[in-house]
């Protein structure tokens, strides 16, 4: 065996956009097929060794109950276990099924349901095993995967800002489309990562990256309740690829429980006309 | 203006500003000035008048900013927009050296400075004073930083005065304008026929004796001083300074900043349009090999966890202490470092605040209940 460190990467209930970010990587891909063994990659190479690995990528939420067993065999292969994307690090956009009935979905969806396991929620690896680092993003940058290996080889501790998006708008130039527009943009809330991609091209920010350290939702959505969105109109935008969150999640729970009383009362009003 | 350094003022024919644009384009300037862009008015290279914001005007309050039509077609008929000059000056990120393994060990190289000859077209009084804030920092200190200064050194400013205010501007308050006084080679005041010109350097009388410029009527020099006038009547905020270094110093444990730590974001867009601030992180960033590394200086900001990231943690952990240390040190500590105030009440801070935090409103806050939260002094303590 080579002194080089093993590379392995797991899909969970994913896209594979993730994995497709390093394959992406096609100015570095050589350098890091040079630089690691690649152990386990399905998404590349057919050629499957066994564990241990020394550097594991997930990639992908914990949905069925067999996947909640397999998370646990990886963990227990891989020295470093680093979850790569929303999925993994948040449940994904697929964790929408936790405020919603999954039987229901099943029986919607399927003909014949009862051929499905699954469970009813949507988790992030670290709600099952013990993850030593997450790269954020949906999908992750590629830029960021490079600099989180090259550090891993290299010895040093990865470098992925926490900051907000908005930062990444002002280096750039970016003018911010919530003041200037009146788009509501939640990148103030937002880690970096993506280097303001949707404000550069006009959108607000999705929130791809999920909640920038300390965020403080609740603020962000005031202002904009003080600005005439009401409280339901605002819950998508924390409930998106990163909406199980937790910052993200209580917020869009405490927005729809200010839409669910300003309902009521607005039915009261209504009454009193 | 007895601080003016040369008293002669001309005039400028409307029609001839595109003959200040092309001379200094001529004499190997990039000009750089304001320009509709991104719904906002930027600064961005200037190749004639067209790409000056012509008849185009805003409106801003806390958290707002909006672009509109003029009823006229002023050039300069504007304020202060979400770009500052620092962008030129003290650029978003530098790469400050490289390196290279090599077989007899690392080659390190200084990075590439060799920046344009920017002239600066449209510079607003508190813009010049925010110049001279980061003048001190980055030249008049014990180190001078040869990024800004290889900027510095061979920029043209063009001045403009202001004729009229945004609602978040407080200038006034800061001493720093509306008028233009100092700090410029040239500095215009726009009237509809033309601009009323003033020289401020002997590189500006150099530049304006290449210009058509006529000597300025009375009634031009009139005319600009009431259009000047309407800019100061039109300042609405203002900020009391009155013994601000200690007002703030000793109220570091006032509930306000618990207050402000509920709203703020911490999403560091004050820090970043502000013209003076200049914090910086500066990281090591190699190639897969490890064989070429370039060591880059971003902008960075109090207002992030990481900033005071060491020995193992942040030192300030909540908003609450972020907040703080920014208001603290543009308002306070910077007299101790700079014996300058670090706001010149541009009110970028206010308007481009997603949650329309108000600076002003947070000094008058704590002003108002001054004292009330201060340690008892205790007996025993003789
Ligand atoms: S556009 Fe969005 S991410 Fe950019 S500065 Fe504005 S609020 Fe922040
Ligand atoms: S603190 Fe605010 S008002 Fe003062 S100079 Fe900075 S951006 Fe302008
Ligand atoms: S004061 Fe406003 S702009 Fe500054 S960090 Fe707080 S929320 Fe962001």
């Amino acid at each position: 065996m080579s002194g080089k460190p093993r590379l392995a990467v797991f899909k969970f209930a994913s896209c594979d956009g993730c994995q497709l970010s390093l394959l992406d990587a096609e100015d570095e891909l050589l350098a890091i097929a040079g630089a690691v063994e690649i152990a386990y990659f399905l998404e590349a190479s057919s050629r499957v060794l066994p564990g241990p690995y020394d550097v594991t990528l997930v990639e992908g939420s914990i949905t069925t109950p067999h996947d909640a067993e397999r998370i646990q065999e990886v963990r227990r292969q891989s020295k470093f276990l680093m979850t790569i994307g929303a999925c993994a690090t948040s449940g994904g956009i697929q964790a929408l099924r936790n405020w919603a009935s999954s039987e229901e979905y099943l029986r919607a969806v399927y003909a014949r349901p009862e051929y499905i396991r699954t469970l009813s929620t949507s988790t992030a690896i670290a709600d099952h095993v013990k993850v030593d680092f997450e790269l954020r993003g949906c999908p992750i940058n590629h830029h960021q995967l490079v600099e989180v290996l090259s550090s891993l080889i290299a010895g040093r501790t990865p470098r992925t800002p926490n900051h907000s998006v908005c930062l990444d708008c002002k280096r750039r130039g970016t003018v911010c489309v919530t003041v200037a527009q009146g788009i509501p943009c939640i990148g103030p809330v937002t880690h970096a990562g993506c280097g303001a991609l949707c404000p550069h091209f006009d959108r607000g920010c999705y929130g791809c990256y999920g909640p920038a350290a300390q965020a403080n939702p609740s603020s962000l959505n005031d202002w904009w309740m003080q600005h005439g969105h009401a409280p339901q109109q605002l819950v998508p935008l924390m409930r998106n690829f990163n909406g199980y969150a937790p910052s993200f999640r209580s917020e869009s729970e405490r927005l729809e429980r200010m839409a669910a009383t300003s309902h009521s009362s607005d039915q009261v009003g209504g009454n009193d006309k | 203006m007895t601080n003016l350094p040369l008293q002669t003022t001309w005039f400028l024919p409307r029609g001839e500003l595109s003959r200040l644009i092309e001379t200094l384009r001529a004499d190997g300037y990039e000009v750089v000035g304001p320009t509709v862009d991104q719904g906002a008015i930027v600064y961005s290279e200037i190749r004639s008048t067209d790409d000056l914001p012509k008849g185009w005007t805003e409106t801003q309050g806390p958290g707002q900013y909006r672009l509109e039509r003029r009823t006229d077609d002023a050039y300069f008929g504007f304020t202060v927009g979400p770009h500052s000059w620092k962008k030129y000056l003290f650029p978003p990120l530098v790469t400050v050296s490289t390196a290279e393994r090599t077989p007899d060990g690392w080659s390190i190289s200084d990075g590439k400075n060799d920046p344009p000859k920017y002239a600066f077209l449209g510079v607003r009084a508190c813009e010049l004073a925010a110049i001279a804030v980061q003048d001190r920092t980055f030249l008049h200190g014990p180190y001078v930083d040869p990024v800004y200064k290889a900027r510095r050194d061979q920029a043209f400013i063009i001045a403009v005065n202001c004729t009229q205010a945004a609602s978040t501007c407080f200038c006034t308050s800061m001493g720093t304008g509306p008028r233009c006084t100092r700090g410029f080679d040239l500095a215009l005041t726009e009237l509809p026929a033309g601009f009323l010109v003033e020289v401020g350097s002997p590189a500006g009388e150099a530049l304006a004796a290449r210009l058509p410029l006529v000597e300025a009527a009375e009634d031009h020099t009139r005319e600009a001083e009431a259009r000047r006038q309407n800019a100061v009547d039109q300042i609405q905020r203002r900020m009391d300074t009155t013994g601000i270094r200690d007002l703030l110093l000793q109220n570091l444990e006032h509930p306000r900043w618990s207050d402000v730590a509920q709203r703020c974001l911490s999403c560091t867009n004050c820090t970043m349009v502000c013209p003076t601030c200049f914090c910086h992180s500066v990281r090591d960033v190699s190639d897969l090999t490890g064989d070429q590394a370039r060591r880059e200086r971003q902008w960075d900001s109090c207002f992030n966890l990481d900033f005071s990231y060491m020995n193992g943690g942040p030192v300030r952990n909540d908003v609450r202490s972020r907040y703080r240390q920014w208001l603290t040190h543009k308002l306070a500590s910077w007299f101790d470092q700079f014996d300058v105030s670090g706001c010149v009440g541009c009110g970028r801070c206010i308007t481009w605040c997603p949650v329309g935090i108000d600076l002003t409103e947070e000094v008058a806050a704590i002003r108002s209940s001054d004292g009330l939260q201060r340690p008892p002094v205790s007996p025993a303590a003789t």
